[in-house]
């Protein structure tokens, strides 16, 4: 690999590196085209699960199912549900950001393994086409993202094997790209550069890549022994045949409540490298921070319980979880108060980023309350896959991780594309998607405990007027993709260009030009050992000389 | 402390730097990769042998089914792999005295012991009293041994592939023989799988 472009000292802001668009859709090497595909791939997909989210909105307008069969329905929450967890929020958070940002916080010109990476992200089209294809062949699978025995052995065979066929790959995928971002983290870093001084998004996704590898290969036994069921008549988790289909929640979960962890960790991640540059301050608790994550990695296996206390759970096994649940609230409640603190007195520059990050904190840690609260077994028990459980677990993953996201676009966007995105047209997706969000999802608490049941087309009427609401929320958070939609097809065509560093940020990413060459750097790679650096000199002291206010006014 | 100049950070870089970017490498982590992603593979097998178990603690099976199994050929053949371990080893130790030549015998013998390891598996599998189907201990016996024995096939496939690359000249030096190394820890990965799995399923 050569170095393409040699920028003069004069015109560096001019001269970029362009990457052939070709090379996007192929089987490119360099970290930063497969963060940009995993990142491209998984909008497309949120489009699809957002879509089929306003299926099961429109549907739910009414008690009955009218606008839907009621198999339809089915099919359309489970494809909603694998879409968005498997198909955009793993692979985006760990893939997108992970590979973009990595190499360049450990000081390296690329992943470990570059061509391990590429087939993990081309692991990702094929699994995503297969899953929807079945739809048009013989019905997708009916059986929730959870896909339980007996339910799925019970539902037609076809879609529900063509949907294990694509978690499996892209469970795969994961496990390829956990592995690649251990070694990058542990073994790539460049010399002089020590753990304790990495950028908080390495040991988050250290974390999440432990998790991955302890965990993602005991859903893949598990599907593998449920796939015999099916197919083979086999009896593992059908107790006609003499199986337990409590043993398949056990395996499912060791994997899925991690999952939850592989889903926000590196969105924690993500905040804490935003927060800083956006507050001009250094991140608080530097080291709490990283021993919470471990914490979280390590209590994250042993919680995975506490979403079977209806399975006939013996009494020790809930004692055991509920008090392992709970406990996983102290490193959690230690990193939102870090980011609090390190919000206090900030130099704060009120953009896009820095309030989507806010409106994660405002989100995520309601839906931890929530998350508390049904960690104990009598209120657990009570509202047991009801709507609750879906609006804690919106909380968490959407208005958590999904904000997160945005928030991260907002962020990289400069960085990734050479020009800034329109700060008035991102504000606006901001509030929209924050109204809606809460419009949508705060209501289904209330159903919940009112009693009404998830994943059922039909329902009381007593619930209309509430579900309507939640409807209505779900509009505007459809609305509000738009203006996101425009601000990044109108910037990259004609926004302001952003310069090699907007933020005067200390990472590494921006101490090259914008975007950056093929092999991140054309000079030594910089060793940054104090990734947080902020407010400390004249040049760390603001995002812009005129602190923040003048971000207001950056996309006109 | 470091100074961080975020306006102007690009340089120009002369032409020798520019090819020693080019030239730059980074350490090999392959065989750190290979060991992170076979723990990977023992959790699979970790999630079998914990549903094994707690079938054999929870479920009972139905009458005239039992889970007694014919022992001597089971036993021959955990001793086959175990030896093919120390082949493998010795093969690694010639290798590191650069003796080429008894290192691929040594791989051939591996090979042999793996391949005959599956010929005894597939015979007791042709003699065995029950099927895949027939009832829940049945079908985590084929499942467990036929994960595994997936794992020999590609184990016994790599040595192949080592024990021919052996053959050309320089392909593997005792420094750099990633091929070799990782093929080898993939066995060893799979002889320690098979003994604990030989423990939970024949002699529990």
């Amino acid at each position: 690999m050569t170095v393409h472009v040699l920028p003069t000292s004069e015109n560096h802001q001019e001269v970029r590196h362009h990457t052939p668009w070709q090379e996007y859709f192929g089987f490119s090497l360099d970290h930063k085209v497969i963060g940009i595909q995993y990142l491209v791939t998984g909008f497309f997909f949120y489009l699809v699960g957002g879509a089929l989210a306003g299926m099961i909105r429109v549907e739910l307008i009414t008690p009955m199912s009218d606008f839907m069969t009621r198999d339809t329905y089915n099919q359309v929450l489970t494809m909603h549900g694998t879409i968005m967890i498997f198909l955009w929020i793993v692979p985006v958070v760990n893939g997108a950001f992970g590979n973009y940002l990595v190499p360049f916080y450990v000081g390296a010109r690329d992943m470990a393994f570059p061509r391990l990476n590429a087939v993990a992200f081309w692991m990702i089209p094929p699994a995503g086409l297969l899953l929807v294809s079945s739809y048009f062949i013989g019905g997708a699978a009916q059986s929730g993202w959870t896909a339980y025995p007996p339910l799925s052995i019970t539902t037609p065979a076809v879609g529900q094997i063509i949907w294990i066929l694509s978690v499996l790959l892209l469970g795969g995928s994961s496990i390829f790209g956990a592995v690649n971002f251990i070694a990058t983290i542990l073994k790539l870093r460049q010399p002089g550069l020590g753990l304790f001084q990495l950028p908080m998004f390495c040991w988050a996704l250290l974390g999440t890549s432990i998790l991955v590898v302890l965990a993602t290969p005991v859903l893949a036994g598990a599907l593998i022994l449920l796939s015999m069921d099916i197919v083979a008549g086999t009896g593992f988790f059908n107790p006609a045949l003499g199986g337990n289909a409590v043993v398949y929640q056990h395996l499912f979960w060791f994997y899925s409540h991690p999952a939850v962890y592989i889903m926000v960790l590196p969105a924690f991640g993500l905040v804490s490298e935003i927060l800083p540059i956006h507050a001009r301050k250094p991140l608080f608790g530097y080291r709490s921070m990283i021993y919470s994550i471990l914490g979280i990695v390590f209590l994250g296996l042993i919680v995975w319980a506490h979403h079977m206390f209806t399975s006939g759970t013996p009494p020790w096994m809930r004692l055991f979880f509920t008090i392992a649940t709970a406990i996983i609230a102290v490193p959690t409640g230690i990193k939102f108060f870090n980011w609090l603190a390190t919000l206090w007195q900030g130099k704060l520059a009120l953009n896009s980023a820095l309030l989507f990050c806010c409106g994660f904190i405002f989100n995520f840690v309601f839906g931890g309350i929530t998350g508390v609260a049904l960690a104990q077994v009598p209120f657990d028990v009570h509202v047991h896959d009801t709507y609750f459980v879906v609006a804690h677990f919106h909380y968490i993953v959407f208005g958590g991780t999904v904000f997160v996201i945005f928030a991260a676009i907002y962020h990289w966007f400069p960085k990734l594309s050479g020009r800034l995105l329109n700060e008035h047209l991102g504000r606006l997706h901001c509030l929209l998607s924050f109204l809606g969000f809460n419009i949508c999802f705060f209501p289904q608490h209330w159903l919940g405990l009112n009693g009404m049941p998830r994943r059922v087309a039909e329902y009381d009427p007593q619930f209309q007027l509430i579900n309507q609401i939640s409807s209505v929320g779900a509009l505007v958070l459809a609305i509000s993709t738009l203006p996101f939609l425009i601000n990044v097809f109108w910037s990259l065509w004609k926004g302001q260009p952003a310069g090699d560093n907007p933020w005067k940020a200390c990472t590494g990413e921006w101490l090259t030009s914008s975007p950056p060459p093929v092999e991140n750097w054309l000079h030594e790679a910089p060793l940054v050992t104090e990734p947080y650096d902020y407010g400390s000199t004249e040049g760390t002291m603001a995002v812009t000389a005129m602190g923040g206010r003048d971000l207001w006014s950056a996309g006109d | 402390m470091t100074t961080i100049t975020p306006q102007s950070t690009t340089h120009l870089p002369n032409e020798q730097q520019a090819a020693a970017l080019a030239q730059s490498h980074h350490p090999d982590v392959r065989l750190f990769g290979l060991a992170t992603f076979l723990v990977g593979d023992g959790m699979t097998f970790a999630g079998f042998f914990a549903a094994y178990l707690t079938y054999r603690a929870v479920n009972p099976l139905p009458l005239g089914a039992e889970y007694e199994l014919e022992l001597l050929l089971p036993t021959i053949n955990t001793l086959l792999l175990l030896a093919s371990s120390i082949t493998f080893h010795q093969g690694n130790k010639s290798l590191m005295a650069n003796q080429m030549a008894t290192c691929r015998g040594w791989l051939l013998l591996t090979a042999a012991l793996g391949i005959t390891f599956m010929a005894g598996q597939m015979w007791e599998y042709f003699h065995l009293p029950f099927g895949l189907t027939d009832n829940l201990f049945a079908s985590t016996f084929y499942a467990l041994t036929g994960f595994h024995g997936l794992h020999v096939t590609l184990g016994a496939m790599m040595i192949l592939v080592v024990w021919w690359q052996a053959g050309r000249e320089g392909h593997f030096t005792p420094k750099n023989h990633f091929g070799f190394a990782a093929a080898e820890l993939y066995w060893h990965f799979v002889d320690g799988i098979w003994v604990v799995l030989f423990g939970l399923l024949y002699l529990l």
